[in-house]
């Protein structure tokens, strides 16, 4: 597909020579001169759009070229293919100092959008714009039927005013505003002539005008609106067709009464509506009344922004209606869904300007809802229907109940593959996040749905996650959530399971009996055994409040989709969605809580889905996290101690958690301690310390010669400062420690252990035996050295908490020593 | 609004680092919000043209990299369609969308709608908010003009050299960044407009 002639082409361009260039520069010049526009000079400008356009540095055209290209732009009778070809070349040059295109004078419409588009590309200051703004107006308010309204005047208003909207003034704006009024509401109900002039016996008199249709093909009841079919179109039916698309840009710019005007203009509204009872319906000429029309309120007195906002409204109740009606091409069903999702988002910022239109709108809502409920391949057009009623249905006093079950149940359940839609959903809760904690309970309830869009599409919507997942967690759904997170890449394949299971055959046979062979994956998931732990996994709502018994099982049943390359994606993600939980949970957890945490920690540590990497990143991240929740409530490890004693117990730990089990050794030797906790007893203190020490030895003893460690030396030497920690804390343990760190010279010298640690590591652990030695010769500096403060970090000795133990003992001694030079002095 | 259109590679190109993608056509609908109350309102012409010619190179790897991890989460196998199956192309194409940040790198924000022809993606920037399942059709409909009327499922050049064709089909289906609602008589009069200009 993309072949190395292209890739040379723009090497070619970019690399083209000056001297070259200008030649070609000339050259263009010269038969633009001569006007001569025949294929060779189409030819030359397209190598001349891609030279200036090919490289990141803007080039300079050479003035007298420039002025050629713009005048050939602005020229109404150049072939359009030249103009764009300007046009485009122009955008991408440099513009010429002291010298501004204008459209001043350009009556034809297509011109007037390809000056305008080089206009609008190289526009420095908002003042550059007026004068294309003036113009446009100009052409807006000219009455003459000459006067000719550029097609394209819509889209260009609707870029200036996103860029400044400051450009228009108050009678600019209520220009506008009648102008759309007209082409939205009171379009040509006829189709426009067509341009044949037909046969030879069919003269183009005879031709009568033909009605439009709606999409079904039925004759159109109403006013026009893009869902309108015909042969071919009036001028007004086109700029209706541009009014729609941009009325809601309009609206959100210019619909936006200040504070407290609103209800000055409802009123007058109402008096309005009160004082008028003719309706002005009479406008659109002789067409069949639709619901809408019918319904139309009289409007034609009221001021323009108003009586927009009204033919806003009646067009989109119209398209409302018209989506019911069965489309007969594919295109125009796809239109009537956006549509669908144009209409309720502006009837929605119509009734946030002016709520009294609330009580009209509901009934529409409401009956298009109930239509589109059972259809799940309008999902998408359920969003904004369910942001209409976030919106106002505590206005309207209407039961919202029904659609936010549907939301947050069937869309994640059933169309979590669906990517668009995920990411509707997705923004739709991240725009919404503050009313749908507050108001809506099933919000919080739905996570494990909502985390199926995050377990099938991790790398897309892994960002908007990271902003959901605090306004899912509260003390009630923690523990969940954290299981769930956990198990998300189970999740995902879980996932893919369940749709290719749809996507098979009934199976032939029951597989009742497998006997006791674990089955595949996909096997498994349509056995009735197994069928419990999918549906756990597969859970709509969170109520477990925790997790399930035979989590391994369903990792080895999972285990063939372990390489699939979604749950690694999926598991990828984890890591940093854990980091979040952690720490926003720490913002709000109480000690039940930190408590139950750490247990989980200890229990989930190693029951995870067995994915390349997974575990050890998750064990990371508990490990860092370890320490921040023993640091908020270090009773807990008092309180925890039988767990935490049969963690560090089982040596068996340190070869598959090492870093969690080195953290876990840190913390007891921090935090066992009775200024962190006044229950700690000396008992605990020593059944600790023979748990550990019974460790160290099995791992430095009797392990030496059968094989080299299978460990960091970090291990050893946090074990080491644990023990001696322990021991300063109750010093009838000193001697036992003492002689078991002399004994670590011989461990350290083994060859096993030469042979696998480098020097430095030796040294460290040789050091490390022989400094706690020295410390605890000497108790009462061993207690103070080794036990910081409960308030240890107001002086920190470093950053990091693990490497503070080494740099304390360093500035202590050369502060002793110190202290001993200035008494020789 | 549409803030810009573009065409890049999602195949590894010789001369660019990994995850690189050539942006072969791009169009930005000029003015950006920034060129006034962003940080930078004092860049030349030329620092504001570098400026957005990089903003479109990020979105470009972005889009690369989006698509390749849900290709390879698909598991699908890459069908190989050739000039002239255009239409099972488009159907086999792999679409998706994700969010741009505000200043990330436009200063709106905003969201990325890509869809993935084989080695090409098309890619639609839309301001936030956008009505995207409009933004859909609409880059269907042009990722089909382009493929039928640049023959890129082709060997040739065309995409860079008769740029001005996909300019002529912006011109009409998304003039100045404004999605159109076209229903299919709209959208098959702008298409026979088109026919004549592509057949000069």
């Amino acid at each position: 597909m993309y072949a190395s002639g292209t890739e040379s082409l723009i090497k070619q361009a970019r690399e083209i020579q000056e001297e070259e260039l200008q030649k070609f520069y000339g050259r263009i010049s010269k038969v633009l001169q001569i006007k001569d526009y025949g294929n060779e000079t189409v030819d030359s400008l397209q190598r001349l759009h891609l030279i200036v356009s090919a490289t990141k540095y803007g080039r300079t055209i050479p003035s007298d070229l420039h002025k050629k290209l713009e005048a050939l732009l602005s020229s109404p009778s150049s072939p359009e293919q030249l103009q764009v070809l300007c046009s485009c070349t122009l955008r991408e040059s440099m513009p010429v100092r002291d010298h501004s295109l204008s459209a001043e004078d350009i009556q034809d419409s297509r011109t007037i959008s390809h000056v305008a588009a080089v206009i609008l590309a190289q526009v420095g200051h908002k003042n550059d714009l007026d004068a294309l703004c003036n113009q446009l107006l100009k052409s807006l308010e000219c009455r003459q039927p000459e006067c000719q309204i550029s097609r394209h005047t819509l889209p260009i208003l609707s870029k200036v005013i996103g860029f400044s909207p400051e450009s228009l003034t108050e009678d600019h704006i209520n220009l506008v505003n009648r102008k759309l009024v007209d082409w939205l509401r009171y379009a040509s109900v006829q189709q426009g002539t067509s341009m044949s002039s037909g046969g030879f016996f069919t003269g183009p008199r005879s031709r009568q005008p033909a009605p439009m249709t709606e999409v079904d093909g039925a004759v159109a009841g109403d006013f026009f609106t893009v869902l309108c079919v015909g042969q071919s179109y009036t001028e007004d039916q086109w700029m209706n067709m541009y009014a729609f698309s941009m009325i809601r840009k309009w609206l959100l710019t210019y619909d936006t009464e200040g504070t407290g005007n609103a209800d000055a203009a409802h009123l007058k509204r109402a008096q309005f509506i009160q004082l008028l009872s003719q309706d002005d319906k009479s406008e659109v000429d002789g067409s069949v009344m639709s619901m809408v029309s019918a319904t139309s309120s009289s409007s034609r007195l009221l001021p323009p922004k108003e009586r927009l906002r009204e033919k806003a409204f009646e067009y989109c109740h119209r398209l409302i209606e018209q989506s019911d009606r069965k489309a007969l091409k594919k295109a125009d069903m796809e239109l009537q869904k956006a549509c669908l999702v144009e209409a309720v988002t502006i009837m929605d910022i119509i009734c946030k300007e002016d709520p009294s239109f609330v009580y009209r709108a509901f009934p529409c809502i409401k009956a298009l809802y109930g239509r589109l409920s059972g259809d799940l391949a309008l999902a998408r057009a359920v969003l904004p229907i369910a942001q209409f009623y976030l919106n106002h249905s505590e206005t309207a006093a209407v039961d919202s109940e029904a659609v936010f079950r549907q939301l947050f149940s069937q869309f994640p359940g059933e169309l979590f593959n669906e990517a668009l839609l995920a990411y509707e959903f997705t923004q739709f809760c991240r725009a919404n996040v503050g009313v749908l904690c507050e108001g809506v309970a099933l919000y919080r309830q739905s996570f494990p749905n909502l985390l199926k869009f995050l377990a099938w599409n991790s790398p897309a919507l892994i960002s908007e996650f990271m902003e959901l997942l605090p306004s899912l967690l509260s003390p009630e759904t923690a523990i969940e959530i954290l299981h769930s997170l956990l198990d998300l890449p189970c999740l995902a394949a879980a996932l893919d399971l369940q749709l290719r299971s749809a996507s098979l055959q009934a199976p032939e046979k029951t597989l009742w009996d497998q006997g006791p062979k674990v089955p595949s994956s996909l096997e498994a998931f349509r056995q009735p055994f197994y069928r419990g732990m999918f549906l756990y996994i597969l859970r709509p709502e969170a109520g477990t409040g925790d997790t399930i018994d035979r989590l391994s099982m369903l990792h080895e049943v999972l285990a063939d989709m372990a390489d699939s390359p979604r749950s690694v994606q999926c598991a990828q993600t984890v890591p940093v969605l854990l980091h979040l939980f952690f720490n926003t949970v720490v913002q709000f957890a109480d000690k039940k809580l930190i408590n139950q945490l750490v247990l989980i920690l200890l229990e989930r540590s190693g029951l995870l889905f067995n994915i390349r990497n997974y575990k050890t990143e998750v064990q990371r991240v508990f490990s860092s996290h370890l320490l921040v929740l023993c640091k908020l409530h270090p009773s807990l490890i008092v309180e925890q101690s039988r767990e935490l004693l049969e963690f560090t117990g089982t040596t068996a730990n340190i070869y598959s958690k090492e870093d969690l089990y080195i953290h876990m050794v840190w913390v007891i030797g921090e935090y066992l301690s009775v200024s962190h906790d006044a229950r700690c007893t000396v008992e605990q203190i020593t059944s600790f310390f023979e748990t550990l020490e019974a460790v160290l030895f099995e791992i430095t003893q009797v392990r030496q010669l059968a094989s080299p460690p299978r460990y960091s030396p970090r291990v050893i030497t946090v074990l080491m400062t644990t023990l001696a920690k322990l021991a300063s804390r109750s010093q009838d343990l000193i001697p036992r420690v003492s002689l078991f760190l002399s004994k670590m010279r011989s461990f350290a010298l083994s060859a096993a252990v030469t042979s696998c640690y480098s020097e430095e590591d030796l040294e460290e652990i040789l050091t490390r035996a022989h400094e706690l030695i020295n410390l605890l010769k000497l108790p009462s500096v061993a207690q103070f050295v080794l036990a910081p403060s409960a308030r240890g970090d107001s002086p920190r000795w470093h950053r990091d908490t693990n490497a503070s133990l080494p740099l304390s003992m360093r500035t202590l001694s050369s502060l002793l020593h110190k202290h001993g030079s200035f008494q020789h002095c | 609004m549409v803030q810009c259109f573009l065409i890049h590679t999602l195949c590894p190109v010789a001369g660019l680092p990994d995850g690189g993608s050539r942006v072969l056509f791009s169009r930005v609908f000029g003015p950006e919000d920034s060129a006034l109350t962003g940080p930078d309102p004092d860049l030349s012409p030329e620092e504001k043209r570098l400026l957005q010619k990089e903003k479109v190179a990020v979105v470009a790897r972005q889009v690369r990299s989006a698509c390749s991890l849900q290709r390879e989460a698909s598991g699908r196998p890459a069908v190989e369609a050739m000039l002239g199956e255009e239409t099972a192309a488009m159907q086999e194409a792999d679409s998706g969308v994700l969010r741009l940040g505000a200043g990330d790198p436009f200063p709106r924000g905003g969201c990325a709608l890509w869809l993935a022809v084989q080695a090409l993606g098309f890619t639609l920037v839309c301001q936030p908010h956008e009505n995207l399942l409009l933004a859909e059709s609409s880059l269907r409909s042009l990722a089909r003009i382009c493929l039928e009327n640049l023959r890129l499922l082709g060997p040739g050049s065309e995409v860079v050299l008769k740029s001005d064709r996909i300019e002529a089909a912006l011109h009409r289906l998304l003039p100045h960044g404004q999605l159109l609602f076209l229903n299919h008589r709209f959208g098959q009069i702008l298409d026979k407009e088109l026919a004549v200009y592509m057949a000069k």
